[in-house]
């Protein structure tokens, strides 16, 4: 198990009275794709949130390389410099133009100079294809080209786990596909992802673990094949049931 | 008519031998105005900064109780100073501290009392203005910030503040203008700016309709350059409509000796068809159809 990034153990939210996870374990080794379903309400969000330590757990354990990060004495920021967050709502810095939002946490967080920094940037910009908009500002871009310099941006950071949460539902349709084909080459060249997603397709072709979570409990967990095509649960037939009539 | 051209004839005879009292008084108003609306810019940043500090139930007891006192005491110092008058608070300033402290505390500078007197004043209305600037910045700001591991420090100072800063510059320039007029009842500790001059001046001639005239004129050219200035600031800090798309080529210049490794992949602009396909491949998936 030398590979393990992150295990999350007996993992509990509640806010206030209300408990949204419950007792929620799994574990994320290096390249793993894991693709995290469910309805809405569930909480899939707040489970990524609790990950990134945007939100602080109620109980439980979060190990980043066998390290329990959810303690008093642990340094957040830096934490977090190690897991990127990618977010629904993009959350580029709108007082920045596209090269600076990707080269800010850099200089600021890792202390790299601004030479380096902004190499690093236009590499990842030209990644997902962002390259010829550095000077635009977030306001001037499409969603579908913020949420690319928003993966620019955290993949800048060098991050050991990338964290999705949504990507590509506030987006149009037709930009959908631009963003699901940055994550499915990322996916491709080894990188450790966990997806919260509605695209069953990106979750039965790209993933290598799914994740279906009901009620703030882990319901059914497994590879796509058994989850997707064969699932075992009643409450995850229903789900897929559903979503494949809308 | 006549009256008009009566007044005019006044007013260029008062200019004329009056212009460097008169433009003397307009220095000193925009200068006293300029570093009172930064200074109390700066107290109304650091006012507004120390009441959005989070603070919940979880953080510990001394915390709370800190910050809860800060945060009664900026609003003690809102309250008293948006509630009075600066006439009578210069007044209880200039002449009362030396009077209360036996004269241990008094200022031998004009200029210190009117700056310190005016910047109290502007730093207490730009108080709730920064926290009202701050409070607007939408949320999901400050988590991509805290995403790639900012600390709140650097959030703020990178982030929120810059984009605060834009949200509040029509209130800096409402306060610069008030500045600029309210200066007027500085003449009550003896501070001689522009309207001291139309006093001074009126004593010796009587002319006081011509000298009001001036005083009018020089009063809205100083507004009017000030709301200029500021429309231009915020144009500046909006950045340009539109951008200049960038090649290739242009980066590599721009980049010094870099080389791209990553040329290849499918979403470089150029690789358009073999993008597309990935796109179809994921949006519809490997065996469309087959759900
Ligand atoms: N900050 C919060 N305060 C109170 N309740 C919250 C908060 N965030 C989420 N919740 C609740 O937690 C539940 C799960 O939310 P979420 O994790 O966003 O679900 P999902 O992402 O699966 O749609 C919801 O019922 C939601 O109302
Ligand atoms: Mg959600």
């Amino acid at each position: 198990m030398a590979d393990t990034i992150l295990e999350i153990r007996h993992l509990s939210k509640s806010f206030g009275s209300h408990e949204v996870l419950k007792d929620i374990d799994f574990t994320v080794s290096k390249g793993d794709v894991t693709a995290i379903i469910g309805a809405s309400g569930s909480g899939k969000s707040t489970l990524l949130r609790c990950v990134n330590l945007l939100e602080t757990p109620t109980s439980g354990e979060i190990l980043f390389h066998g390290k329990d990060v959810t303690g008093r004495g642990v340094n957040a920021p830096e934490y977090r410099s190690h897991v990127g967050m990618v977010f629904q709502s993009f959350n580029l810095f709108n007082n920045m133009t596209v090269l600076e939002n990707c080269i800010v946490g850099q200089v600021k967080v890792l202390k790299r100079s601004k030479a380096e920094a902004r190499e690093t940037a236009l590499r990842y910009l030209q990644y997902v294809g962002m390259a010829p908009f550095i000077n635009a500002r977030p306001r001037q871009i499409s969603g579908g080209q913020k949420q690319r310099v928003a993966i620019a941006r955290a993949l800048a950071m060098g991050p050991e786990v990338l964290l999705f949460d949504e990507p590509t539902s506030a987006l149009d349709p037709e930009m959908v596909g631009e963003v699901l084909a940055v994550m499915q080459h990322l996916a491709g060249e080894g990188m450790t992802m966990l997806v919260v997603t509605h695209e069953m397709a990106f979750a039965r072709d790209v993933s290598t673990q799914v994740v279906y979570m009901n009620q703030g409990v882990i319901c059914e967990q497994g590879p796509p094949a058994d989850v997707l095509e064969n699932p075992q649960r009643q409450e995850t037939r229903d789900f897929l049931a559903r979503f494949r009539k809308n | 008519m006549n009256l008009f051209s009566k007044l005019v004839n006044d007013v260029s005879r008062l200019w004329a031998n009056y212009a460097s009292a008169y433009l003397g008084g307009m220095w000193s108003t925009l200068k006293l105005a300029v570093v009172a609306t930064v200074i109390g810019v700066l107290i109304g940043l650091v006012c507004g900064i120390l009441n959005t500090i989070p603070c919940g139930k979880n953080d510990s007891l001394p915390r709370r109780v800190l910050l809860g006192l800060i945060r009664f005491v900026v609003r003690a110092y809102v309250e008293i100073f948006r509630g009075t008058p600066m006439v009578l608070q210069a007044v209880f300033i200039y002449y009362g501290l030396p009077y209360f402290s036996n004269n241990t505390l008094r200022f031998d500078d004009i200029w210190a009392a009117a700056i310190l007197i005016v910047s109290i004043n502007t730093g207490a209305y730009m108080a709730e203005s920064v926290r009202g600037g701050i409070i607007s910045v939408d949320p999901g700001q400050t988590e991509g910030a805290k995403a790639i591991g900012m600390t709140h420090v650097q959030t703020m100072v990178n982030v929120i503040l810059p984009q605060a800063f834009r949200n509040i510059i029509p209130q800096i320039g409402n306060n610069f203008i008030i500045n600029i007029k309210d200066t007027s009842v500085m003449f009550i500790i003896g501070f001689t700016e522009f309207f001291a001059f139309h006093r001074y001046i009126t004593g010796v001639n009587n002319m006081y309709f011509p000298s009001a005239t001036i005083e009018m004129i020089g009063y809205l050219t100083m507004t009017l350059v000030a709301s200029f200035l500021l429309r231009w600031l915020e144009k500046r800090l909006d950045g340009s409509d539109n951008y200049e798309l960038v090649s290739d080529d242009q980066l590599v210049m721009a980049a010094g000796t870099y080389s791209y490794p990553d040329r290849g992949s499918p979403f470089d602009e150029r690789h358009k068809p073999s993008r597309e396909a990935v796109i179809q491949e994921v949006k519809f998936g490997r065996n469309r159809g087959e759900r």
